[in-house]
């Protein structure tokens, strides 16, 4: 039997050689196969591991010829019952909750006038929302210290319009006329942290709207206002979840922005995190938490790509 | 579809509207029309003749830079898209892809504060005339080109608009779909009774959907008549040429009578059977459809209204087959001729010769 060389099976070669799509898609797998889940085991592991002085024991062990694998849930168990734990997670998702509330109030308009402004000026408002990254995070961070503490202008304007007070009385600052390290300052840093990459993924999706559709709306009835809100909105919901994901997860897990903004009352996981494995050296309970912290992240995220999974399928 | 216009005041009236949009060419140039109730009035012209923004003021999505539109005895200006009782099936129908047809079509009577109940009735009645029952909860992106048509129609007729838009209603389906819609649409329209007021590029489209057609160029109004009038009596030269196909001639009035008249053009000289108002000696053109031409390979008795020529194209289509005859003089004349038999044995071919002739009635002559 003999093959044509078009039609016939590939050649011997190509079996063994992947094709270039296989490399395209192989490598990134590759590299978050090593950097994400080869680590993300190796913790995993940790977290179910013994200390003993100095290192930990392995899981597996062969003794008297049987493999023995010992996991020790104690670290797990003990993130349940300490509250600490409990109330630092939730004080982490209470915290990315409010900045994606807030970076959504505030960039979902900004994005919305930025994809009706007129054609020319869009790439430079769009290079105005990028510009904070020219500059380090870590200044741009610290830089507000400055501007909230005693004395730094922002706060001598917030408390001659008595807007301190404000805030005091809902209970965000700890005195009148004391803006820093509160859940007011953290949550100052981390929106205007990661208000560009909620601005982002809105702008992209409002600016592809055909606004022909706004016409319709209008013709059959509808108010600019009624418009916006049953058809922009609606069809804007992928870049909102986007915009959303962005924020929220990285604010999650954040540490530096409530390190240098945040107080004593604004204890997040990262800050647990940090403590557990440089402070108290206790590898397996930090990896445990840093475990349950991942899951608190992934229950979101999958809920994120079945609905992108969805609408691609739709587009199609 | 010809109809007889109604004696009663015209629902909508355009007055000398003007929309000018700066920067050199006026969209729109002093336009008036009439339409009827009831009617089915198409806009035909090429794209930038302004007909589009034409419909778009009607509709309230442009401000006339000057002029009025009244519609049954209110005048619309200053009145919001939202606000009037228009609704407009939109050029490839915008339809909300993230609406199921039903809620597309209730979108409108949702917005009004129809109950709930009423909302459900109506749907329904208009998912039944257009025969997309089957198709309520599919979103539009699933539906094909002439089912999403239908959708639209649908939305567009939900509120019982008192006029109804149809920008380029069937410019998004294939040649032999849009055939089929097209007769549907109208039946549609007709039941419902709603006044119509479509805007096309399509004079097909046009001559076959509407009861009467504006020709527009440049913003301006060339010609308002029935599909029937427009084609057999163009008012001008552009109306002649933008519908159908035409063989213009220009040549010299040299004899004027009462009852006919006598032009001289190259090729031929032509006895036009009607009188026309002019002076001997005018510069004219005569206007010949190629359907009106006949050919014969002898010399007809008729000395007018005849010229010798050579057949060089010819392009079969069918139902009918189009020549191009190169009279003497070296002009192209256009001739069709209806296919009546099957395998003629004496059919005419490439570089025959042949006379063309037509009928004494069969020119329209254009002064302008």
């Amino acid at each position: 039997m003999t093959t044509h060389p078009t039609t016939g099976e590939s050649a011997w070669w190509q079996r063994i050689v992947p094709s270039g799509r296989g490399v395209v898609i192989g490598v990134p797998y590759f590299w978050l196969l090593l950097f994400f889940l080869l680590p993300f085991l190796i913790v995993t592991k940790i977290s179910v591991s013994e200390m003993e002085t100095v290192r930990f024991k392995d899981v597996l062990t062969l003794k008297e010829g049987l493999l023995q694998l010992t996991l020790k849930l104690s670290n797990y168990v003990f993130i349940t019952q300490d509250d600490i734990y409990f109330k630092t997670y939730l004080a982490s998702l209470k915290y990315a909750a409010v900045t994606t509330a807030l970076c959504l109030a505030i960039g979902y308009p900004f994005a919305y006038f930025m994809a009706r402004a007129k054609a020319t000026i869009q790439p430079a408002l769009l290079m105005l929302v990028m510009l904070p990254f020219w500059t380090s995070f870590l200044l741009r961070v610290y830089a507000w210290k400055g501007l909230l503490s005693e004395n730094g202008w922002v706060a001598e304007l917030l408390i001659g319009l008595r807007i301190d007070q404000i805030l005091f009385a809902a209970d965000l600052i700890e005195a009148p006329g004391k803006l820093m390290n509160t859940p007011f300052s953290l949550v100052i840093g981390m929106v205007y942290t990661y208000l560009p990459f909620m601005i982002l993924p809105l702008y992209a999706n409002l600016a592809k709207m055909d606004l022909r559709l706004l016409e319709a709306a209008a013709d059959l009835g509808a108010t600019p206002w009624v418009a916006f809100w049953k058809v922009t909105v609606p069809l804007s919901k992928a870049g909102i979840i986007a915009g959303s994901m962005l924020v929220f997860i990285p604010c999650v897990g954040e540490f530096v922005i409530p390190e240098l903004l945040g107080g004593p009352k604004t204890l997040m996981i990262g800050r647990v995190l940090w403590d557990e494995f440089f402070s108290n050296n206790d590898w397996p309970l930090a990896s445990a938490v840093a475990v349950v912290m991942i899951l608190l992240i992934i229950v979101p995220l999958a809920i994120f790509n079945k609905y992108q999974a969805e609408a691609t399928e739709k587009r199609s | 579809m010809t109809q007889p216009s109604s004696p009663a005041p015209a629902l909508l009236q355009i007055r000398d509207v003007v929309k000018d949009f700066g920067g050199g060419a006026v969209a729109v140039n002093h336009v008036s029309l009439d339409v009827s109730k009831g009617e089915i009035f198409a806009l035909l012209g090429s794209s930038g003749c302004g007909k589009s923004t034409l419909l778009r003021m009607l509709a309230g999505f442009e401000t006339p830079t000057s002029g009025s539109i009244v519609l049954d005895g209110r005048d619309l200006a200053g009145l919001p898209p939202y606000l009037r009782p228009i609704n407009m099936m939109f050029q490839s129908y915008a339809l909300f892809p993230h609406l199921s047809v039903w809620d597309n079509i209730a979108f409108g009577l949702r917005r009004d504060g129809m109950p709930k109940d009423a909302v459900t009735e109506r749907v329904d009645s208009l998912l039944k005339l257009t025969q997309l029952g089957k198709f309520t909860k599919r979103k539009p992106h699933q539906l094909s080109g002439g089912q999403q048509q239908r959708v639209a129609l649908a939305r567009s007729l939900a509120k019982r608009p008192q006029l109804l838009l149809l920008d380029e209603p069937l410019g998004a389906l294939d040649k032999k779909l849009r055939e089929e819609t097209q007769i549907e649409l109208v039946n549609i329209i007709e039941q419902v009774g709603v006044t119509c007021v479509m805007v096309t590029h399509d004079q097909e489209e046009a001559m076959t959907m509407a009861s009467r057609i504006a020709v527009m160029s440049e913003g301006k109004i060339l010609q308002v008549g029935p599909p029937g009038d427009v084609y057999e009596t163009p008012a001008t030269k552009f109306v002649a040429d933008f519908i159908g196909n035409v063989n213009l001639m220009d040549g010299t009035l040299i004899e004027d009578h009462a009852d006919h008249v006598i032009i001289d053009c190259t090729d031929c000289k032509h006895y036009v059977g009607h009188g026309i108002t002019g002076t001997e000696g005018m510069a004219v053109t005569v206007a010949l459809r190629p359907e009106k031409i006949h050919l014969s390979r002898q010399k007809p008795a008729d000395d007018f209204n005849a010229a010798p020529g050579t057949i060089r194209e010819l392009s079969y289509f069918g139902s009918f087959t189009v020549y191009h005859v190169r009279l003497d003089s070296g002009r192209m004349l256009k001739v069709s001729q209806a296919n009546t038999q099957r395998h003629r044995d004496d059919a005419l071919t490439w570089g025959d010769q042949a006379w063309a002739h037509w009928s004494r009635s069969a020119q329209v002559v254009l002064t302008q």
